[in-house]
Parts: C-alpha cells; structure tokens; sequence
C-alpha cells in the first residue's frame, strides 16, 4: 500500500502540470535538494544546507516560535474581527459587546485574540530572557537583538493600539494616561501626542488611528522585522547552540 | 568666471546628472516629509468649544461644589465668589470627582487629592487643578473658558 503511494506520487510529480509548478525535478541527490529549496519562493529564505542538530525538534525553540504562533493566532482572529468591528466612536463598544452576545463563536474569536495577545507580551519578553541568558545574542547575532528589540517594541504598540479599540472606560483612560505620559517627552512631546491622536484628546480621530495603526501599519511592520528575524537566524546557521554543544 | 569654467572642467556630464538627481530627490523626499507631517495633522477638529455656558449662576447654591464630569470641569460657589477648576488631572490626564462626605477632590487614577481651591494634598500630581477663566455673559449666564487658565484665587463675585 505504501509503496504504491510513493509510486503514484513519483508519477505526479513527473507529470507536466507538476513540472510547471516546481522545476527543480526529482530526485534524492544533494543538487536536486538544493534546488528544490533555492527555486521555492518560500524556502529560498532558508540555507539549502543545515547542520542536521539545527533542525531537531526542540523542547521550547527559545520561545521564538511560540511567539511566531501566538502571533499567528492574533492575525488569524484579528482579521475576521475586523468584519464586526467599526472603529467609529457610537459603534465601537456596541459592537465588541455584539461580538461577545450576538456574533457565532464571536466570544471565542475575541477571548483568543486577547488571550494570544497577552501570551505574546509574556513570550516575547521570556524570550529575550532565555536569549539573554543563554547568550545566543553574542557575534554573529548581535544585530538580530536589535532586531529583537525592535519586534519587542511593535509588540507593545500592537498591544497598548488594541487595548483602545472596545472603547470602554478602562481603554479609554488607558489611552488617555498613556498619551500623556508621552506628551512627558521633552520638545517634541506634545506634538508627539497631537499626532498620534490625531486631536487633543481620546475621540473619534484617535480610535481611527489606533486602529488603522492595530489593524494594517503595526502588523505590516511586524511581519517584515519577523522575516529579517528569522533569515538572520536560518543564515548563521539556525537557533544558537552553544560553544561546542549539541543543540538541545 | 575662471572658477567656473575649472569647475566645469573637474565634473563630467554624468556627474552633473547624477547630482542633479540625487538633489531633485532630497527636494522631493523633504517635501514629501514636510507635506506627510501636514496630512497627519488634522487642520479642523471636530471637538467640542473651549468655552462652555453654565447657565446662571443662582443655580449654584453658597457652599456648593458642582462637578461636570462632561465637560470635566468643577463649579465652585466658595465664600469669596465663584470660581472654577479643572477636573483633569494634573499627573496624567484622568477625570478626577469630587467626594463631599471628604470635602476633597480625588482621582481615581493614581491617588491625588486636592482641595476645593486646587491645591494638592496627598498624590502624584505635580501641580495644583488649573482654575479657569470664568465671566457672566451679557444674558446673566456663567461662562467657562476651559482653555484658558488664570492664577488662583481669583473669585468672580456677581
């Protein structure tokens, strides 16, 4: 039975619809392999060669990757949250409590977009931690900690953009204390504040904004530091293992 | 006239081209700045007036501290006059509310106190409620101006 599978996939795989789609052909040697990933849109990121104890299955994976998936769960929740949602100062609460009443599986989507939200804070943070004290910041690596930092920071403006958008009286104070501790940033605080609320204070123009900034901006740019991240890591040769160790 | 003509002599045409297109991108890139800054600040602001009606005064009894949490301002009948205040927090923007059975203004936020002239008590807050200009209109009518603060303790006495 399985050998008549493998022998029908190797069928499909030579035929010509096959063949269109990936040109790198069939085959077990060290060329074929190489092109199947360099001429694959999505693999060519990675090194077609890797050390075999890189890609063992690891018991946390630093809690990159659980950050990588709660962040998948946030894009992947967020966006049918989107078709409910109007970031609009007499509809934004009321709709967020008819994502939790009246909306099917509304309260589902909502909880796990909170919860994953909250479990990234807490992985990100655990992650630069295991990162920090294992030392795997250290050269060639140093510039992917500041890309570290970076994704940490977006991680934290995508939490405190979305912590507005139910528009009840914590988000809306949240926001208000928040915007005026950054108005505490010498010159150009003010300004500063003015334009990230589009106004002098917490109204329509700003949930407008934080939205636009939660929904499109924010995750835009999290995508692409995620990409420069992980290409970094796969280029000096995957996920640090120590000086001389196997990697656990 | 002479440094010009060296100066021709020292740049070749491609040169001149590529400086040319690289300033005509600085120009760009600097008005692209300056008109982004401008898109991003709103030039009509659709919040509601500074200056707010508070009806007539004999609604404010002798003694009588009268919060407006919509228009986060406190009306205040004191011995001396009538005065107003700022209800937002001087520490970081929260709606403060007034507690008669303390005789105190508190808020929430992060534990500031105030008395019913402004003036801090306990809390974070590094400065006093703001007091606010307030006149009668010809109509008789308080008026509050909520973006223009004056010293304190100056009492309007009708």
């Amino acid at each position: 039975m399985a050998k008549a599978i493998e022998a029908y996939l190797n069928d499909l795989r030579e035929t010509r619809v096959w063949r269109s789609m990936f040109r790198s052909g069939t085959g077990a040697t060290n060329l074929h392999r190489a092109l199947a990933v360099q001429q694959n849109i999505f693999l060519h990121l990675f090194s077609v060669k890797m050390r075999r104890a890189a890609l063992n299955f690891s018991v946390t994976w630093y809690l990159g990757t659980l950050s990588l998936a709660t962040f998948l769960i946030l894009v992947g929740t967020g966006i049918p949250l989107m078709l409910y949602y109007h970031p609009s100062v007499p509809q934004a609460y009321a709709d967020m409590k008819d994502l939790q009443f009246v909306v099917s599986a509304g309260v589902f989507l909502r909880n796990l977009h909170r919860w994953s939200a909250h479990a990234m804070v807490l992985l990100v943070f655990a992650h630069m931690f295991k990162v920090f004290y294992r030392g795997a910041y250290r050269a060639p690596r140093e510039f992917n900690w500041v890309i570290g930092v970076v994704l940490l920071l977006v991680t934290l403006f995508l939490s405190y953009t979305g912590y507005l958008l139910p528009w009840d009286q914590l988000a809306y104070w949240a926001i208000t204390v928040g915007s005026n501790i950054m108005s505490a940033v010498p010159l150009l605080g003010q300004k500063m504040r003015f334009l990230m609320l589009g106004g002098n204070s917490v109204n329509a123009n700003a949930l407008l904004r934080f939205y636009v900034l939660h929904c499109v901006i924010l995750p835009l740019a999290a995508i692409l530091f995620i990409g420069v991240h992980f290409w970094r890591i796969r280029k000096d040769g995957g996920l640090y293992a120590g000086e001389g160790k196997p990697h656990e | 006239m002479a440094d010009e003509k060296q100066r021709d002599v020292n740049c070749t045409r491609r040169e001149v081209f590529v400086k040319l297109g690289l300033g005509s991108l600085a120009i760009a890139g600097a008005g692209a700045a300056v008109s982004g800054y401008e898109f991003l600040s709103p030039n009509v602001l659709y919040e509601p007036s500074p200056i707010m009606n508070a009806g007539k005064p004999d609604r404010y009894p002798q003694g009588s501290v009268t919060a407006d949490a919509q228009n986060g301002i406190y009306i205040i009948h004191g011995p001396e006059g009538f005065y107003a205040l700022s209800a937002v927090c001087t520490h970081l923007g929260c709606l403060t509310s007034w507690l008669p059975e303390q005789g105190r203004i508190a808020c929430p936020c992060h534990g500031s106190k105030f008395n019913t002239e402004g003036v801090k008590i306990e809390g974070p807050a590094p400065r006093p409620l703001p007091w606010l200009r307030v006149w009668v209109s010809d109509e008789g009518d308080l008026m509050v101006d909520r973006s223009t603060t004056v010293a304190a303790r100056q009492f309007l006495r009708t």
